[in-house]
């Protein structure tokens, strides 16, 4: 047999895993197809057979933003600032949080939601948090439109907005939003690893998304938190989602203020996240199915 | 690229599983692991673990349901894999197809394997058939490129035509089926492994599925690895078997299929069932295994008296089939024939016409019984054989449901 002159030349190699970081970037751009046909599939199968449609991406932030306008800044009078209307301040504040929120929750059950494909065939894995992320991200983009056309609404049609005024930064914008995605993502990555061992977390996801919410600075500008809870002000300000929100914030809206050195945590820990979370998301890929 | 080359090379893969409920005392386990690990020694739940036995009841948390596998798969090949339920076949395919990782040991290949353990993957009840072609073929493992240029054969071999741009809920079952296998058959990697995936579908379309896996073997010359229960299926597909027992490959470098198929069987012999079997009478059992299509089905029975008189006796047999349906049953009674035992040894030949019985595995139950009717001897499943298509004499596999294929004479009148 042949096996001794050619046994350096294998091609692939199937063993347990054990280096930290064993990312296969080659294959996970021959699989880019897969990652395009998930988001497709997300995208056209959420809402079939609805009435309205697509729509729901629309109805969904208005309301909210309603709803909270109202209970925030008209029933608990939280300011938002002279020249800017509450309501979009928290068109903005929301339409950046759930951003983030569905990256979190939908990549936070990775494996035991495909836990019927993964058992099957195999892919890279990161494919499908990667397509949450991106199909979100068209979710996402939907939602900005509805943002600016609000915005231009405000600005030239009303004389409430005279202070609403785009910075210069907003050109680190697509930055910031990248922020929100691996952010979301790396901790999503990191809850669907943990959640095939222990499922606890899964119910933690459930109300913890909601509760980070009201620590996220999403219906109250941080100044104003810490003017009236001094004590707890540092739980909101050291949360990465209070920064990224604030910076979306001043960038879009002009309120508060931009400093390099929050751009940056917020990007550190991004970053961190997304690495801890792919580390971790890759160590449990190969076993998740013995014990999911 | 040689023909001779070795395209993928098994080394001491093992797999070791937890048994009982994962979550009581995970935590702590997980912590020693850790433990053991950051100070660079082995993991020390890998020394225990006992080898994959259903039946005894082991005392370790720990199960192997592989244990030191090695083989070697040639280019061209189509290497079967069998065993009884709980052999590991599953685990197997499911470390070849990258589902789940070893616990130690390599698996090393020189081309893109690609797994069928299951056909329609993926597919989504709201898209369209054509949608769920290009998203299935993309699990799979095929670029949109790739699809785009075989949809339309996959379309034809699917026979979904009509139906292509309807959402894939609205299909039926048989129509899924249709379309999934429709994507895995165009799929083009150097190895291939595949599980009983064929057990679904219409006969017409099994049929089709069988004709299609062998141009794939043999025409294209690609690399597969076939794991299946239906020896007939084996028999007809593979050119070389190994057989997995309790997590352990039982025949080194595998066997030709033949020979492969019987060694299976006569494994099985050993869950036969005694009803009575008393020790003044003893019955000892030979046959053939592998038995072409009509020949004759011949028994030889040793059987040892040990009473202290001659025994007049009958003898019943029947041969069963795989769902422990009754193909033959013979009954002396009811032909009032009987045998004369004399005291001592005997060999007695039982000879049966065979009516055309289905391609199939088969056992035996005998039953060997007095002149009063006092049981003497009762055995399930005393012997086994297959009836194998040897003499080609049936076009591929024939996907028959009745026990026996009749001979049918059409004229014209």
């Amino acid at each position: 047999m042949d096996t001794k002159a050619t046994s350096q030349d294998w091609l692939y190699t199937i063993s347990p895993k054990k280096k930290l970081i064993d990312l296969n970037f080659k294959e996970i751009w021959r699989y880019r197809d897969l990652l395009f046909l998930f988001v497709k599939r997300d995208i056209i199968t959420q809402y079939k057979q609805t009435v309205l449609g697509p729509l729901w991406y629309f109805i969904q932030p208005l309301f909210t933003s309603i709803i909270f306008t109202l209970i925030f800044n008209n029933l608990a009078a939280i300011p938002t600032g002279n020249g800017i209307p509450s309501f979009l301040f928290n068109l903005a504040g929301i339409t950046s949080w759930n951003y983030f929120s569905s990256c979190l929750s939908g990549t936070s059950d990775t494996f035991k939601a495909n836990q019927g494909i993964f058992g099957k065939v195999y892919f890279p894995r990161v494919i499908t948090p990667l397509s949450v992320v991106f199909s979100n991200l068209i979710k996402f983009g939907i939602q900005l439109l509805v943002f600016v056309s609000f915005y231009i609404y405000f600005v030239f049609f009303t004389d409430k907005a005279f202070n609403a005024v785009p910075q210069t930064a907003i050109l680190l914008i697509p930055i910031v939003i990248a922020f929100m995605g691996l952010f979301g993502l790396g901790f999503g990555m990191i809850i669907s690893s943990l959640t095939t061992k222990y499922r606890d977390l899964t119910f933690l996801v459930g109300f913890g998304v909601q509760l980070l919410m009201y620590a996220s600075a999403v219906m109250y500008p941080l100044s104003y938190f810490k003017e009236k809870v001094p004590d707890y002000a540092w739980l909101v300000e050291y949360n990465p989602m209070t920064t990224i929100i604030e910076l979306f914030r001043y960038m879009t809206l002009g309120i508060g203020e931009f400093s390099m050195s929050k751009f940056l945590y917020a990007g550190v820990i991004s970053v961190a996240f997304f690495l801890i979370g792919l580390v971790i998301f890759n160590k449990t890929e190969k076993t998740f199915i013995d014990t999911v | 690229m040689k023909a001779n080359e070795v395209i993928l090379k098994a080394e001491n893969i093992s797999k070791q599983y937890r048994l009982g409920l994962v979550g009581t005392g995970t935590i702590s386990h997980d912590l020693n692991r850790w433990w053991h690990q950051i100070r660079g020694k082995a993991d020390p739940y890998l020394k225990v673990g006992e080898s994959n036995d259903r039946g005894t009841k082991g005392g370790s948390q720990y199960v192997w349901a592989l244990q030191d596998i090695n083989f070697e798969v040639k280019r061209g090949e189509v290497l079967g894999i069998i065993g009884k339920n709980g052999a590991g076949k599953s685990t197997l395919l499911k470390i070849l197809s990258k589902v789940t990782g070893p616990t130690t040991g390599e698996i090393k290949t020189r081309g893109r394997i690609a797994s069928l353990l299951e056909v329609g993957t993926g597919f989504h009840g709201e898209m369209t058939g054509r949608e769920n072609v290009y998203l299935n073929g993309a699990i799979l493992g095929m670029t949109k490129k790739e699809i785009s240029s075989k949809i339309d054969e996959i379309i034809e071999f699917s026979g979904c035509q009509r139906y292509i741009d309807t959402p894939v809920k609205r299909y039926s079952s048989g129509m899924t089926v249709r379309l999934a296998f429709a994507v895995a058959a165009f799929l083009e990697p150097e190895i291939l492994v595949i599980d009983e995936v064929l057990a679904v579908g219409d006969a017409e379309f099994q049929k089709k599925a069988i004709g299609k896996m062998q141009d794939i073997s043999r025409g294209e010359g690609r690399t597969v690895l076939f794991v299946s229960h239906n020896m007939n299926a084996v028999q007809s597909l593979c050119t070389r078997v190994i057989r997995l027992n309790n997590g352990k490959i039982v025949n080194q470098n595998g066997e030709a299929p033949d020979v492969a198929i019987e060694n299976y069987l006569l494994e099985n012999i050993t869950e036969e069932v005694i009803k009575v079997d008393l020790p003044e009478f003893k019955v000892q059992i030979k046959n053939k295994h592998i038995i072409a299509y009509k020949e004759p089905i011949v028994f030889e029975l040793n059987i040892q008296n040990n009473f202290k008189e001659d025994k007049q006796v009958f003898i019943d047999f029947a041969i069963v089939n795989k769902k422990e349906e009754f193909v033959l049953h013979h009954r002396m009674y009811a032909k009032n024939q009987s045998l004369n035992i004399k005291v001592g040894q005997q060999k007695i030949v039982i000879n049966t016409q065979n009516p055309n019985i289905t391609l199939g595995e088969y056992s035996v139950v005998l039953y060997i019984y007095d002149a009063f009717k006092k049981v003497l001897f009762w055995k399930e499943n005393i012997a086994v054989f297959q009836i194998a298509d040897l003499n080609k004499e049936l076009s591929s596999i024939p996907f028959i449901k009745s026990h026996i294929i009749p001979e049918v004479q059409l004229k014209q009148v």
